[in-house]
């Protein structure tokens, strides 16, 4: 049985079964390994995508439940074309091992799209379900704030 | 630290590593210089095995785990401040395993020296002892060792690439060589003729590399900078590839079940069920646990949970009591160690106490998961009787020989490549993953699998930081710390370790089980510490800062009380004791109580806590501040003074000791691994956590530069930080902690 799903503005027919989370769609079917898989069960954050530009755990969807656009991680912005937000974070320099930072950044452009200046309240509430290891919270912080000031600018 | 003795054209040699070679191993296999793994394409050179440059330009080969640490980073510059060439123009690549990436420092860590009372015989010592792991070929990241490895060895490796590009240059326009430069990848002449490396690099690796001289600090343009990381742009775009991210051509997506009573087998199993879920290509039998493959990740999972299986019994109390039972059974049972006994204890304990009564207090903290953030994976393929593995590995040689063995083939057979890992903290020195990968993929000849853990694998098979207890007395007098007596009893993890690694324990007082107590630079006049090693066989490992992380907690949650015992400030009854031991552990104190205002006004529902200890060569002070707040505790505020010695990348040692404070204060306020019928009772980050950004404090952290070595940086911000905090709420509550995990006793928030 193949699923139509559109990820990053392309159609893919995807032939898994209906009860497939999203994250294995994207990981294991279309090759797309910047969405990480790091608990399975919506606790830590690492799999956050945009579903109808909202920040979704794609741990949590079925691929049958996936009834909107799929934007991930790849499709904001590249190594050679960065989004204003992973400008952001280069300039802050706020990967450490790196693997919660795909999720930390579409959780953090989701909030962004709502709340253009976000305080750091505000940061706090959108972030708190991101996990990292490696403690870079503050530098995730001081990005969040960059971006917001270079998207003002664009 | 090691000199470099003779640079040979095949192999880069560290002469020292000869001295103790002659005694032990034979002089020529302890000289031998080491075959460089590296080879060139068509036009290109190898100048050593870190550098490699061909058309594509300059690859410098930093065979350490990039694990977070930012260790390709600073491995990189070392490289590159001689070598001459543009940052943004260096490629950084792990490398393939091999003997000539040898980790000499990594054994500085087994001879039971106090670090910060080194004497000359005692680096010697250190210096000689790496010639075991050269012959081991030990290519492992850890011990925060990696910078201390590399400082001189990689930086040579620039310097002789870059003579080595001169002379060939020198030879192409019929000058000498110290008539040319170097700068941005090409040499020039006087005259302004320049030939770019790439140009050189074929007729520059057929010379024999010629000696050179390391340049004055003074000099550096890249070293003692905040460089970007050479990894960030892929970390920030999703294009870094962990092992989890491995995809090959006709790959299929596996994981494992193994016995949750751990090391206890399996007693048979039930597969119908899974075998007819769709997607579900074949269920394997591994005789210890099972493993499915299956067409996605997902299915593999759900299928493996599918399965019946009855387990075997444990080879341990099967709960945490019981453990616990076993770990005080051993506190009274003889030592192992007595690494520190200093003065008469004995006597300071008996007859006349006129000076003071006893202090007397018992610690306990529980087995820590590592549960970094990217489960434990790893990719194989067996075609034609050659194994080739995809993995995130802190310990590569290691890797590639036990998947080697569990297959029966040789280590050459074997073909192993080092993505970048999601995370280690000494979880992914082991092997565990990767040797169940290379099983799976044995019994599906040619297909390549990914073999990835579900998180619950992964939290409930580690190798854990053990539990562990201290039985702890102390005697004060005129305001200062006479006596002090420290019996501390855990699992010993490099005796557990040794046994996986290389298939023995070595015998002796276990340097690593007393560490962040014994070698403490507190100036006490009767001071004694011993280690008790406790006979439990759940699987304990490597966990950032090792025995650091719960003997730093024993120690300077002890010496606070001796402080408030004696009536003192903490902080200034620390400076009073270390500072006569060790000028720059003393001026990190100096240094701290500065940064936070130590002594100064504090209102009301505030408290500070300070703790240091001393470990993998870098002294570290931190002082923690709670606030009360309706809700509970605030862990406000953190701030760290550090001395490496050299600060090489002052962002990425900052960073450090961040996210070392960081990992010691999620572990103190909510970290424990129990037991019931023999199993981990925690499955996943819900039952498992970790700090938050809400919950997270503001670190400082000021780096100085007095001492006269140079230390780590990964591990030592993690100790200091569960006695800091502990200490705080002491400051704060009236009620000391003495026990982990904090959350049993206070309410924090968030």
């Amino acid at each position: 049985m193949t699923t139509e799903i559109t990820v990053n503005g392309q159609v893919h027919a995807v032939d898994l079964p209906p009860d497939v989370p999203l994250l294995w769609v994207l990981r294991d079917a279309l090759g797309l390994t910047g969405t990480k898989y790091g608990c399975g069960v919506g606790a830590c954050g690492a799999c956050t995508v945009h579903l109808d530009g909202q920040a979704v755990r794609s741990c949590q969807i079925a691929l049958a439940d996936v009834g909107g656009p799929i934007t991930t991680i790849e499709g904001i912005g590249t190594p050679e074309a960065l989004a204003p937000i992973q400008q952001a974070w280069v300039t802050h320099q706020v990967a450490q091992c790196g693997y919660c930072q795909s999720g930390q950044i579409m959780q953090a452009a989701s909030l962004l799209a709502e709340t253009p200046d976000p305080d750091d309240a505000a940061i706090d509430a959108a972030m708190g379900g991101n996990l990292c290891r490696c403690g870079t919270y503050p530098r995730i912080r001081a990005a969040i704030h960059e971006a917001a000031r270079l998207m003002k600018k664009a | 630290m090691a000199n470099i003795g003779k640079i040979a054209r095949r192999g880069f040699l560290i002469g020292s590593a000869a001295i103790l070679g002659g005694v032990a191993f034979g002089v020529w296999q302890a000289r031998r210089p080491l075959d460089n793994p590296l080879v060139a394409g068509p036009g290109g050179g190898v100048l050593t095995p870190y550098v490699l440059i061909d058309a594509a330009g300059v690859t410098i080969i930093a065979p350490r785990a990039e694990m977070g640490q930012g260790v390709h980073t600073t491995l990189a510059a070392l490289v590159a401040e001689e070598l001459d060439v543009d940052w943004h123009d260096i490629r950084v690549l792990h490398g393939p395993p091999a003997q000539a990436y040898y980790n000499g420092a990594i054994i500085h860590g087994a001879l039971p020296f106090k670090e910060y009372a080194l004497t000359e015989w005692q680096e010697r010592a250190q210096d000689a002892i790496e010639v075991m792991p050269r012959l081991l070929g030990l290519q492992v990241t850890g011990g925060s060792t990696s910078v201390v490895d590399a400082y001189d060895k990689m930086r040579h490796a620039g310097a002789v690439a870059r003579e080595a590009l001169k002379a060939a240059a020198a030879d192409r326009l019929g000058l000498a060589p110290g008539d040319l430069t170097t700068s941005g990848g090409v040499v020039s002449a006087p005259d302004g003729r320049t030939i770019a490396y790439a140009d050189l690099a074929s007729a520059a690796a057929a010379r024999p590399l010629p000696a050179a001289v390391l340049r004055d600090p003074a000099e550096w343009r890249y070293l003692g900078t905040s460089m970007p990381r050479t990894d960030m742009v892929s970390k920030v775009t999703g294009t870094a590839r962990f092992g989890i991210d491995t995809r090959l051509p006709g790959m299929r997506f596996a994981t494992v079940r193994m016995s949750p009573r751990l090391g206890g087998g399996m007693v048979r199993f039930d597969a119908r069920a899974a075998r007819a879920m769709p997607g579900v290509e074949r269920v394997m039998d591994l005789g210890d646990g099972i493993a499915v493959v299956a067409t996605n990740t997902w299915t593999a999972i759900q299928a493996a949970e599918a399965v019946d299986v009855v387990w075997g019994d444990a080879p341990y109390p099967p709960d945490t009591d019981g453990i616990f039972a076993r770990i005080a059974a051993a506190l009274d049972a003889p030592p192992n160690s007595t690494l520190r006994d200093d003065g008469d204890v004995d006597a300071a304990f008996s007859g006349d106490l006129a000076g003071g009564g006893v202090i007397r207090a018992e610690y306990r903290v529980p087995f820590l998961a590592h549960a970094t953030m990217e489960p434990m994976n790893a990719t194989a393929r067996l075609a034609d009787g050659a194994l080739e593995v995809w993995c995130g590995t802190q310990a590569p040689t290691l890797a590639r020989d036990k998947a080697a063995a569990a297959l029966g083939l040789a280590a050459d057979a074997v073909t192993l490549h080092t993505t970048f890992l999601g995370g280690g903290f000494g979880r992914r020195a082991e092997t565990d993953f990767t040797v169940l990968a290379a099983r799976v993929a044995a019994a599906v000849p040619g297909v390549p699998v990914n073999v990835t853990w579900s998180r619950e694998e992964d939290m409930r098979h580690d190798f854990y930081r053990p539990a562990a207890m201290a039985r702890m007395r102390g005697r004060v007098a005129g305001g200062r710390a006479v006596a002090f007596d420290a019996a501390i009893a855990a699992p010993s993890v490099t005796r557990a370790a040794g046994r996986r690694m290389a298939g023995f324990a070595a015998p002796g007082p276990d340097r690593g089980h007393v560490e962040g107590a014994f070698d403490q630079p507190y100036a006490i006049p009767d001071y004694r510490v011993s280690g008790h090693l406790a006979d439990v066989a759940v699987p304990v490992g490597f966990w950032r800062s090792v025995g650091n992380s719960f003997n730093g907690f024993f120690h300077e949650s002890f010496i606070d009380e001796l402080a408030h015992a004696a009536g003192r400030d903490p902080l200034d009854f620390r400076r009073d004791h270390v500072g006569a031991a060790d000028a720059p552990s003393g001026a990190v104190l100096a240094a701290v109580a500065e940064m936070s205002g130590w002594g100064g006004p504090k209102p009301a529902g505030v408290g500070r806590g300070v703790a240091f200890t001393y470990s993998f060569g870098t002294p570290v002070a931190e002082v923690v501040e709670v606030l009360q707040e309706p809700r509970g505790i605030r862990i406000a505020r953190v701030w760290v003074a550090c001395d490496p010695g050299r600060a090489l990348d002052p962002a990425i040692v900052r960073a450090q000791m961040l996210s070392g404070v960081m990992f010691g204060l999620s572990a103190a306020v909510m970290g424990a691994i129990t037991f019931a019928d023999g199993m981990v009772e925690q499955f996943n980050y819900p039952d498992q956590d970790a700090l938050r950004m809400p919950d997270a404090p503001e670190v400082a952290v000021r780096i100085l530069e007095n001492n006269p070595r140079l230390g780590g940086v990964g591990e030592p911000g993690t100790p200091p930080a569960a006695p800091a905090l502990a200490n705080a709420l002491y400051d704060l509550t009236g009620v000391r902690a003495r026990e982990l995990p904090l959350n049993r006793v206070f309410r924090f928030v968030g």
